[in-house]
């Protein structure tokens, strides 16, 4: 497959809430709750960003990084369980606020935390057909959890767009493959303002059964072993679970290193897998292989084998914010703001 | 505001869709059909052409808004600003990602995409051009420009007085 990446650009929200701040509120050692998930802190959104503003953000610093002609765009997906409307596409929003309108053709995708990814697969088969030239896959989320619930410590929000092209490819993929079964590990009802989830149900048999037979498959096609790879990328739902799987499955901390952001910006579900990449690539040098497995609960798992090309070498990074900045960058605030920010406040009247 | 004329505003929303005259060059920002800079307006008829702007500019007035209008509840306190940008037109707009008594006279700043406002639960969500600083604030990266159409390079256009 000669397909791949052509340009990337990633956006997380400005302020951060700490763990130990969350469990305060609710008289839980919110410090040991942080550091049993391996979250430091989460991003928080302020109350005029959503999905749509972030994906836009995340997609305009791509298309300056790639000096794309945004009228070059024949796809534009947006993986999200966050999206501001239940009917009416993110993607149009998206699609008219960097000038891709009208000729191409737009949708949302909804996949737990693995729609983004899936429109990734999605953009490939578009561009490897030669139906467009560029195809957009962005993932991104505002996603909340339940007030005092274990997911209010890491749900947060930010998101990462991928330019998927045949020219100018800076990360070829060589192979991409699921695994995907039904499994009710998390899940959010129609009408429902939070998740829910079945506790511990959500680890073995849903996140590390899927991220590893897929990681698994997807080395057992192409040929390789974790050794194979410069850097490996998995879903990241807190920073312990990648962590686990990675060292099961034979990576070390090193090749975990840049693709595990979770710790320092919390769960941004769609975009956590993909800002993870997106810092990778930030790092990556002409050669070297990268592994990417993300997962959705219901549940499945998409698998990358990217090979980085020279292409790298001349790519404009630096045209954009670079991931590292949202990692140590922010304003901390306390709970009390973030109710407001998060809409956890009704004000009276009607 | 009517979702149809939100909607005819989409293009000045969303991508700081302006037009410049292409006899004498000042950009406008709404765009405008006759350009009223050129001695007589008969002679920019048909020739205005649509222009974007970058999305920077400067903070040449601002005001805190601590007593809002319905809708905007959850932002107070908020700067709201004019934005001189650097094509020429000014903008009113809200300063976003700093604390609201920080914003100066003389502060730099980039276009941004956010939410406007939403009509109630149930109703449309309004997204368009927000400013923030376009220095570094807090270790947070800054909002660039926007991305212009390949093909378009953004010819300089002279500054509206």
């Amino acid at each position: 497959m000669q397909a791949g990446v052509v340009s990337y650009g990633a956006y997380v929200p400005r302020y951060r809430i700490t763990p130990t701040e969350i469990g305060k509120v609710w008289g839980v050692d919110g410090a040991s709750m942080g550091a049993s998930l391996n979250v430091q802190r989460k991003s928080v959104p302020s109350p005029d960003e959503d999905t749509i503003t972030i994906s836009t953000e995340a997609l305009r610093v791509a298309l300056l990084r790639g000096k794309i002609d945004p009228q070059e765009i024949g796809a534009l997906y947006i993986g999200s369980e966050s999206h501001p409307y239940a009917v009416k596409p993110s993607a149009t929003v998206v699609a008219q606020a960097v000038g891709a309108t009208p000729g191409l053709t737009a949708a949302d995708f909804e996949f737990a935390c693995k729609a983004g990814t899936a429109a990734i697969q999605t953009c490939l088969g578009l561009v490897g057909a030669e139906m467009v030239r560029y195809g957009v896959a962005i993932g991104s989320d505002t996603s909340q959890g339940a007030p005092g619930d274990a997911l209010e410590y890491s749900a947060s929000a930010g998101g990462a767009a991928f330019v998927i092209g045949r020219e100018q490819v800076i990360a070829r993929v060589l192979h991409t493959l699921s695994y995907t079964t039904d499994t009710p590990d998390f899940w959010r009802r129609e009408g429902q303002r939070y998740p829910s989830h079945s506790g511990r149900f959500t680890g073995e048999p849903a996140f590390f059964r899927h991220v590893t037979e897929c990681a698994k498959r997807i080395m057992d096609r192409a040929g390789t072993t974790p050794k194979s790879y410069a850097h490996v990328v998995f879903h990241q739902p807190n920073g312990k679970f990648p962590a686990r799987v990675g060292k099961q499955l034979g990576f070390t901390d090193e090749q975990m290193r840049y693709g595990l952001v979770t710790p320092f910006i919390g769960n941004t579900y769609s975009g956590a897998a993909l800002i993870g990449l997106a810092n990778v690539l930030d790092h990556a040098r002409a050669g070297e292989r990268v592994l990417m497995v993300g997962y959705g609960s219901g549940a499945g798992s998409d698998a990358f084998d990217f090979d980085i090309t020279d292409a790298i070498e001349s790519y404009s990074r630096s045209a954009g914010a670079l991931v590292e900045s949202f990692l140590t960058g922010g304003v901390e605030i306390p709970y009390a703001v973030y109710a407001k920010f998060r809409g956890k406040i009704h004000l009276g009247g009607s | 505001m009517s979702i149809a004329r939100f909607w005819r505003e989409t293009p000045r929303r969303y991508n700081l869709g302006g037009c410049r005259c292409t006899v004498c060059t000042t950009v406008y920002f709404p765009p405008r059909v006759v350009c009223p800079t050129c001695t007589t307006h008969r002679q920019s008829l048909g020739k205005m052409e649509p222009f974007q702007l970058s999305g920077e500019g400067t903070v040449i007035s601002y005001t805190v808004i601590h007593d809002p209008a319905e809708g905007f509840e959850m932002l107070v306190p908020y700067a709201l600003t004019l934005v001189k940008t650097v094509e020429g037109p000014v903008l009113t707009a809200e300063v976003v990602d700093i604390d609201p008594h920080e914003v100066r006279i003389g502060l730099k700043v980039h276009a941004t995409f956010r939410k406007l406002r939403e009509e109630g639960k149930a109703g449309v969500i309004h997204y368009g051009y927000k400013f923030a600083p376009a220095v570094e604030v807090d270790g947070a990266p800054r909002p660039l420009p926007l991305p212009s159409p390949a093909g378009e390079p953004r010819a300089a256009g002279r500054a509206t007085a």
